[in-house]
C-alpha cells in the first residue's frame, strides 16, 4: 500500500516536473481549458442570479382586484378581510377610491384632466400579495375564487411575464447544459491531444521504460497525471477567470439592482462553485488522458 | 536456464533471420555468440525477453516456455533479465544516477534504496562521480558503461549484451568485457553476441556460433 502511494506520487510529481519544463505550452493549454470550463459556469452564474434577482422582488406576483364602483366603504374593507382570509394570499392593500385618486393628482399633468370630472371615477382596488410563485392550477383555482366574491369586477394578474421569464430562464438552463457539454468535449480533446503529442514525444522514454520491465499501469501514470494537471490548472483558471469577473460586473449589477429598489445582491461562484470547477477540471482531464493514454501506449512497443 | 527448441524466426516480409535454432545455456554460463552480419544474433537475443515472438519453436526461460506466458507477464520477465545495448537506449533528458535508478524505480523500491543500489551499480562500473552528468555529456565508452550499471542495477540472474563493445577501442573493449566475466563469477547467466573474435578467443568462454539461422 505505501508503495503504491509511492509510486502515484512520483509519477504525479514527475508529471507536475514535465509541465513545468515547457511552462510556456502547459500554461496555454491550461489557459485554454480554463476558459471553455469558465464560459458555461458564467452563463450558470448569471442565470442563477436572474433566478435569485426574481424571487427575491418584493410585491410579486400581485393580483390586483378591482371593486364595482358602487361598493360601499364598509363593503370595500370586508371585502378585503374576505381576499385576505383566502389561502395563497400573503397580505392585501385596500386603495380605496380617494387614496387612488390622490395618488393619480400627484403624478404630474393629471390635475387638470381629473379636475373636469365632477365625480371619482376610479374604483377601489384591493392590491393582495399572493404568497409566492404558484403553480398555473392553484392559481387558476385562486383567481375562480377572488371573482366569485360579492363587488369584484375585475381581476388583473401581473404574472404573465413572470411565465415569460421563467420559461426565458428554462430555455437559457437547457442552452447552458448543451454549451457546457460541448465545452467539456472540447476540454477533453484538447487534453487527449495535448497528451498524445506528449506521448509521441516521448516515445523513446515510454520504450526504454517498457523494454527493462515497467508495467503498462506504470508506463500510463504519468500520463494519467499529466491530464489531471491540466484539467486542475485548467481549473484554477477558470476559478481565477470568474471571480474577476464578478468583481468587474458587480458594482454596476449593485446599482441597477438600486434602481429597481431591490436588495438583490451578485452572487459569485463561492467555494462549492469553485471546487466544483476544480473537480470538473480534474475529471474531464483525467478521463481526456486516458482516452488518449488507453488508444496510443498499447501501440509503443520497444525496438 | 536459457533453452531454444526448434526456433524459427520470420520477420513480416519473409526475412528469415532463424531456421530451428536448439541451444541450451545453463545457470551461471558466460556465453559469447557469434556469427556474421544478418545470421540472426540479435534475434536470438531478442527472443529471450519477448521483444519478439518466436515464429515457431520453444524459448523457455529457468523452465517458463515463453510461449505460454501471457501479454501482462512479460514486464515481470524483462525484470528478471539486464539488457545491454550497442547504442546504449539512455533517456538524455535524465541524469546517469535517474537512467541507472530506473529499473529500480519502476519495481518500486524505496528511495533510500534506490540510492544506494544505484551508486554501487555506478561504483562497479566507475562512474560514481559522473552520477548528476547528463548522458550526451559522456563518452560512448562511459555511456555503455551506464548502460550496463542501469542492466545490473537489480542484480537480474540473467545479463544478454548485444554488441557491448561495438564502438569502443580494444582497451576499452576488454575493460568492459572483464565487467561482465566479474558478473558471470557473482552467478549471473551472460550471453553477450559478439563480433570481436580475437578478444573472445583470448577470454575463452563457451562459444556459440550462428550460421544461417542455426547453431553451427
Ligand atoms: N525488424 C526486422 N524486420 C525484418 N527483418 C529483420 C528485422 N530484424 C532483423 N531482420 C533480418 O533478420 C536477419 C537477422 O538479423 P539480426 O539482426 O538478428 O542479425 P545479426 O546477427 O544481429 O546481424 P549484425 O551482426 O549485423 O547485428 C537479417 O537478415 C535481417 O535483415
Ligand atoms: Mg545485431
Amino acid at each position: 500500500m505505501r508503495m503504491w502511494l509511492g509510486q502515484h506520487a512520483r509519477a504525479a510529481i514527475s508529471a507536475l516536473g514535465q509541465l513545468r519544463r515547457k511552462p510556456g505550452g502547459s500554461l496555454m493549454t491550461a489557459a485554454a481549458i480554463g476558459i471553455a470550463l469558465a464560459l458555461p459556469a458564467a452563463f450558470l452564474l448569471i442565470v442563477d442570479n436572474i433566478e435569485s434577482a426574481m424571487s427575491g422582488w418584493d410585491g410579486m406576483p400581485t393580483a390586483s382586484v378591482f371593486l364595482a364602483l358602487d361598493t360601499p366603504p364598509d363593503q370595500q374593507a370586508a371585502t378585503a378581510e374576505r381576499i385576505a382570509a383566502l389561502g395563497g394570499i400573503q397580505e392585501v392593500i385596500l386603495i380605496t377610491p380617494a387614496e387612488a385618486l390622490a395618488e393619480f393628482q400627484a403624478t404630474a399633468g393629471m390635475d387638470e384632466t381629473l379636475a373636469m370630472l365632477d365625480a371619482n371615477p376610479l374604483p377601489a382596488v384591493v392590491e393582495a400579495r399572493l404568497t409566492g410563485r404558484l403553480d398555473a392550477a392553484t392559481t387558476e383555482r385562486l383567481m375562480n375564487r377572488l371573482q366569485a366574491l360579492p363587488h369584484v369586477e375585475e381581476i388583473r394578474l401581473d404574472q404573465t411575464w413572470m411565465q415569460r421569464l421563467d420559461a426565458l430562464l428554462e430555455l437559457g438552463n437547457r442552452t447552458i447544459a448543451i454549451i457546457a457539454l460541448l465545452l467539456g468535449l472540447t476540454v477533453t480533446l484538447v487534453i487527449g491531444n495535448t497528451i498524445r503529442l506528449d506521448i509521441e514525444n516521448r516515445r523513446s522514454e515510454v520504450e526504454i521504460t517498457k523494454l527493462i520491465g515497467g508495467t503498462d499501469a506504470f508506463v500510463r501514470r504519468p500520463f494519467l497525471y499529466t491530464g489531471v494537471w491540466y484539467g486542475l490548472a485548467g481549473g484554477v483558471v477558470s476559478g481565477v477567470i470568474l471571480v474577476a469577473g464578478m468583481q468587474a460586473v458587480s458594482a454596476p449589477a449593485t446599482r441597477l439592482a438600486t434602481l429597481y429598489q431591490s436588495a438583490f445582491q451578485p452572487a459569485g461562484p463561492g467555494v462549492s462553485g469553485i471546487l466544483t470547477l476544480l473537480v470538473t477540471g480534474l475529471l474531464l482531464g483525467l478521463f481526456g488522458a486516458w482516452l488518449a493514454v488507453g488508444r496510443h501506449l498499447a501501440t509503443i512497443e520497444p525496438q | 536456464m536459457i533453452r531454444f527448441e526448434g526456433v524459427g524466426k520470420r520477420y513480416p516480409g519473409g526475412n528469415e533471420a532463424l531456421r530451428g535454432l536448439d541451444l541450451h545455456i545453463r545457470q551461471g554460463e558466460l556465453v559469447f555468440v557469434t556469427g556474421a552480419s544478418g545470421a540472426g544474433k540479435s534475434t536470438f537475443l531478442r527472443l529471450i525477453p519477448l521483444l519478439e515472438r518466436p515464429s515457431r519453436g520453444n524459448v523457455l526461460i529457468d523452465g517458463v516456455n515463453l510461449s505460454a506466458l501471457r501479454r501482462r507477464r512479460i514486464p515481470f520477465l524483462r525484470r528478471r533479465i539486464g539488457m545491454i545495448f550497442q547504442d546504449h537506449r539512455l533517456l538524455h533528458d535524465r541524469t546517469v544516477f535517474d537512467n541507472v535508478a530506473l529499473p529500480l524505480v519502476i519495481t518500486g523500491r524505496p528511495h533510500q534504496d534506490v540510492a544506494r543500489r544505484v551508486r554501487a551499480a555506478l561504483d562497479k562500473v566507475g562512474l560514481l562521480r559522473r552520477e548528476r552528468a547528463y548522458p550526451v555529456t559522456l563518452s560512448g565508452g562511459e555511456q555503455q558503461r551506464v548502460g550496463i550499471a542501469r542492466a545490473v542495477v537489480t542484480r537480474p540472474p540473467i545479463l544478454l549484451a548485444d554488441e557491448p563493445t561495438g564502438n569502443l577501442d580494444p582497451a576499452l573493449s576488454r575493460e568492459i568485457m572483464h565487467l561482465f566475466e566479474q558478473f558471470n563469477q557473482v552467478g549471473v547467466t551472460t550471453v553477450i553476441a559478439s563480433h570481436d573474435l580475437p578478444l573472445i578467443e583470448a577470454l575463452g568462454h563457451r562459444r556459440i556460433q550462428l550460421h544461417d539461422g542455426r547453431a553451427a
